[in-house]
């Protein structure tokens, strides 16, 4: 009993650490992105939301997630991207769990479809060029190769706290 | 099979707690010559209750304590003590200690003793010194001897003062006898003269032995309350030799420990302090019960009715689903009527420390309350507890005069400090009143401007310089006290306040007193709303605050310079806030003639809000946009409708600041200048009628 109880634990942790290396990565227009699947919540069809007024344009709205208020973020419009129309067949929203001083909260970001799980170890990651583009180079973790094709993985926390809320909070007092 | 008494102490503990406040309540309306023997009664009622609570938990101070309280309180109900002042304050006294013991054990710290004695002896001196009991000085023989069972040596010498805290040897012999044959002597050779002797001291010793019994611990367990008073020795004898070896006895216990049983109540009693809990009506709770009976028969005619639909069965479905609606809206009232209480519950402490603090201050007051029964949410009263006290102490302090200043204003030489309660559209509305001086004008506007607040040459109606008080750092007493006056108290009243959604506002007259008004909403959790449409877009605004709705008459429309408009209704004039453009839903500007306008109202403002539709009015749950999100203008908080859509709720008071941003800053110039036309209109009426 105890033996097999020391063997199982190893493999959990395994599970573990592989998953901490996973990426769910989704498009954008043609960009693929990547955020750590540990923080992945549930991805579901995009569906109407509830304006919020005197926002950024990047924030969708608000939707009822099971009696939560969940806010939605567009990233294409964050990232200054031309918008689409949302297609309630493929359009996805994936709801997220983003961790700051304040505890932890529950948003959704609107990507264009989910495309793939990848594994990317720490070693594999890339600086990502200062572009100085509309994504702050603080809210990438790195850049990585999965099949040949470059995937930006995002730093999930900073994007949202950073890049999303202090920026409404910003806007609001102004 | 031992019960865990574990769960019970909390329950002890707030069943004490309110026993004392029932206690001091009582007290001081004896204090007021009711000597009524029912009021005696109460409190000696609830000080048995406390003294045997705590006996059971083993609390012997409160319990030896209470036991002293509860023969001068005995005194008092067969009548052979009138409740004088001075009986009160003693009694007033002890209800202090009381919950000043019960509050120390139940944070699992040191209990003071010697505080606790010096009530006592007080206590005992105030009852003519027949507090101290007999001591027992015959010899208790055990009978007859038993087998080679283990047999224990006992030396007991208790320290002089241990009948003063409430314990008593006769007692703890009488346990030890219960464990065994016990054989005892006395040693009086500490005993004094006669003359020299006090009868409330213990002057003997003794040595006992203790044959059949079983366990060191049993005996340790009886002497464990003295243990800190006396010097003990347990030796054990063996048999066959304890003759010769009662010396060396092969254990030997010498006891002078200090509170080693104390130090390992902390972690455990901390924890169970942080819970809370509430006492609910058992009326209450009988008609949940009913409630959910009735949800249930509801439910199983609505499944019964689904196991085999057909259209000609619509109207019976129509019926269960309107009961269901019914039961489920009662069943939610009923739920937030749990949390509802009384706001006597944070009035009832105020008799006592007006009582205090009129003694210190050296001032008469009389305390008057009205609307007690008035009932607000647990989290809100217990959150404005401290507001409302620290503002009744600012009246008395700093609001109230003195006897002689009183009479010289020609006023009664009773001052009265005014709280009331009550219900005005969704808010609760409480009130600190006090026929004092008021608050001083001239030296608030000085404070502010050296403070730079204010400009000196800024004119400011006497209303608003009053609530300068409530910003950070003001006093305007010339003296601390350790009342009042330092400044830190009244922000952080209007701080705590509007932290519940609420607000508070001063008036004051000088030489007549002050008004402190409080508004504070109903409950934190649910709302009246009333659904509007706003550019097909549904928001939620609290129906608290709407006065009233209203189709458009285009002759009472007036545009005031080009762009902002107000509405005259009767003898007003409202300014006109197109909620589409607060919240900057379209770019189509409303056509007024078609729209609907609603009039609402927060604090000194009056409003028109122009919404395209009014739908539906009921109760939504207020979710909080600041959990996932942040804060957002004009909306103070999310709701979710029936359909699972989310819809906004609005925030009147912030909605108007938005609109007042955004632009319209004339509105209330605009208001100002139509009632000037409007009064110069009457006017001329006037002349030419």
């Amino acid at each position: 009993m105890s033996e097999a109880v020391a063997e199982a634990e190893p493999e959990v942790k395994d599970d573990l650490a592989e998953a901490r290396n996973q990426y769910l990565t989704f498009m954008l227009a043609d960009e693929e992105y990547g955020v750590d699947i540990l923080r992945v919540q549930e991805i579901k069809c995009w569906e109407e939301v509830t304006d919020i007024p005197n926002t950024p344009d990047f924030i969708k709205g608000v939707m009822n997630l099971r009696g939560a208020i969940v806010p939605i973020i567009d990233l294409r419009l964050r990232f200054s991207m031309e918008s689409v129309e949302y297609d309630t067949q493929k359009t996805v929203v994936i709801v997220l769990k983003v961790l700051s001083e304040k505890g932890e909260r529950t948003i959704g970001v609107v990507a264009d479809a989910v495309s793939d799980v990848c594994n990317v170890s720490p070693e594999e990651l890339r600086v990502a060029p200062d572009f100085g583009g509309a994504i702050n180079i603080e809210f990438i973790r790195g850049l990585a190769s999965v099949n040949d094709k470059m995937v930006i993985l995002l730093n999930i926390d900073h994007l949202i706290n950073q890049g999303v809320l202090q920026h409404v909070q910003a806007e609001a007092t102004v | 099979m031992s019960i865990d008494l574990e769960q019970f102490k909390e329950i002890f503990f707030e069943e004490s707690f309110e026993g004392l406040d029932a206690m001091e309540t009582c007290l001081l309306q004896m204090e007021g010559g009711n000597d009524d023997l029912e009021i005696v009664n109460t409190v000696f009622r609830a000080a048995h209750s406390i003294k045997g609570g705590s006996a059971t938990f083993s609390f012997t101070a409160v319990a030896s304590f209470t036991h002293v309280m509860e023969g001068l309180l005995d005194d008092m109900r067969e009548g052979n003590r009138a409740a004088d002042q001075e009986v009160v304050n003693i009694l007033l006294q002890s209800v202090d200690l009381l919950r000043e013991l019960l509050t120390t054990i139940r944070e699992g710290g040191d209990v003071d003793e010697s505080e606790v004695s010096d009530l006592k002896e007080a206590l005992q001196v105030l009852r003519g010194g027949e507090g101290a009991q007999a001591v027992p000085e015959k010899e208790v023989e055990a009978a007859s001897e038993k087998r080679d069972i283990e047999e224990w040596e006992i030396s007991f010498s208790p320290d002089e003062d241990l009948l003063q805290t409430g314990n008593d040897p006769a007692l703890l012999f009488r346990e030890l006898a219960m464990l065994g044959e016990l054989s005892l002597t006395y040693d009086a050779s500490r005993l004094p003269d006669f003359e020299a002797m006090d009868a409330e001291l213990a002057y003997l010793q003794w040595k006992m032995t203790l044959k059949g019994c079983s366990d060191k611990a049993a005996i340790e367990e009886i002497f464990e309350w003295v243990e800190d008073e006396c010097d003990l020795e347990i030796t054990a004898v063996q048999p066959d030799r304890r003759a010769e070896d009662r010396r060396e006895g092969d254990r030997r216990l010498t006891s002078r420990r200090t509170g080693s049983r104390r130090e390992k109540d902390p972690q455990k009693s901390k924890a169970a302090a942080a819970s809370s809990s509430i006492r609910v009506g058992t009326d209450r709770i009988d008609t949940l019960i009913d409630l959910v009976g009735e949800l249930v028969i509801t439910q199983s005619m609505l499944s019964q009715l689904g196991e085999d639909f057909s259209m000609d069965k619509l109207e019976n479905l129509k019926t269960g689903l309107g009961q269901l609606s019914r039961n489920s809206r009662q069943l939610q009232e009923s739920v937030m009527s749990v949390r509802m209480q009384p706001i006597s519950f944070a009035f009832n402490r105020f008799p006592r420390m007006v009582h205090d603090l009129s003694q210190k201050l050296g001032k008469i007051v009389r305390l008057e309350t009205t609307g007690e029964d008035t009932e607000m949410d647990k989290t809100v009263m217990e959150k404005i507890n401290d507001p409302l006290v620290h503002l009744v102490r600012n009246s008395m302090d700093h609001g109230l005069e003195t006897p002689e200043e009183r009479r010289a204003a020609g006023k009664p030489e009773e001052g009265v400090v005014h709280l009331s309660a009550s219900h005005q559209g969704g808010n609760i509305v409480v009130e600190i009143t006090d026929d004092g001086r008021g608050l001083n004008r001239d030296k608030i506007l000085s404070k502010a401007i050296e403070r730079g607040l204010v400009q000196e040459e800024d004119d400011i109606p006497d209303q608003q310089i009053y609530n300068l008080v409530f910003l950070a750092g003001f006093s305007t007493a010339d003296s601390l006290s350790d009342v009042s006056g330092r400044g830190v108290g009244m922000d952080v009243v209007r701080r705590n306040i509007e932290s519940l959604g609420g607000s508070v506002v001063v008036r004051s007259t000088p030489g007549k007193g002050s008004i402190f008004t409080i508004t504070l909403p109903l409950t934190l959790a649910i709302l009246d709303g009333q659904l509007i449409n706003i550019k097909g877009q549904t928001m939620v605004l609290p129906l608290g605050s709407i006065i009233e709705s209203l189709i458009v008459d285009k002759t009472q429309l007036n545009a005031m310079a080009g762009e902002s408009e107000v509405y005259s209704l009767r003898d007003e004039y409202i300014p006109i806030i197109r909620l589409s453009e607060v919240f900057d839903l379209s770019d189509q500007q409303d056509d007024l003639r078609t729209a609907l306008l609603v009039v609402v109202e927060s604090g000194q403002d009056k409003v028109c809000f122009v919404v395209d539709d009014l739908l539906a009015q009921q109760q939504v749950v207020i979710k909080s946009m600041e959990s996932n999100f942040c804060k957002v203008g004009g909306v103070s908080g999310a709701t979710i409708l029936g359909d699972g859509n989310v819809s906004l709720i609005i925030d009147v008071n912030d909605t108007i600041r938005l609109a007042k941003e955004l632009g319209m800053e004339h509105l209330q110039a605009q208001q100002e200048q139509g009632n000037a036309k409007y009064k110069q209109a009457r006017k001329m009426l006037e002349v030419t009628g």
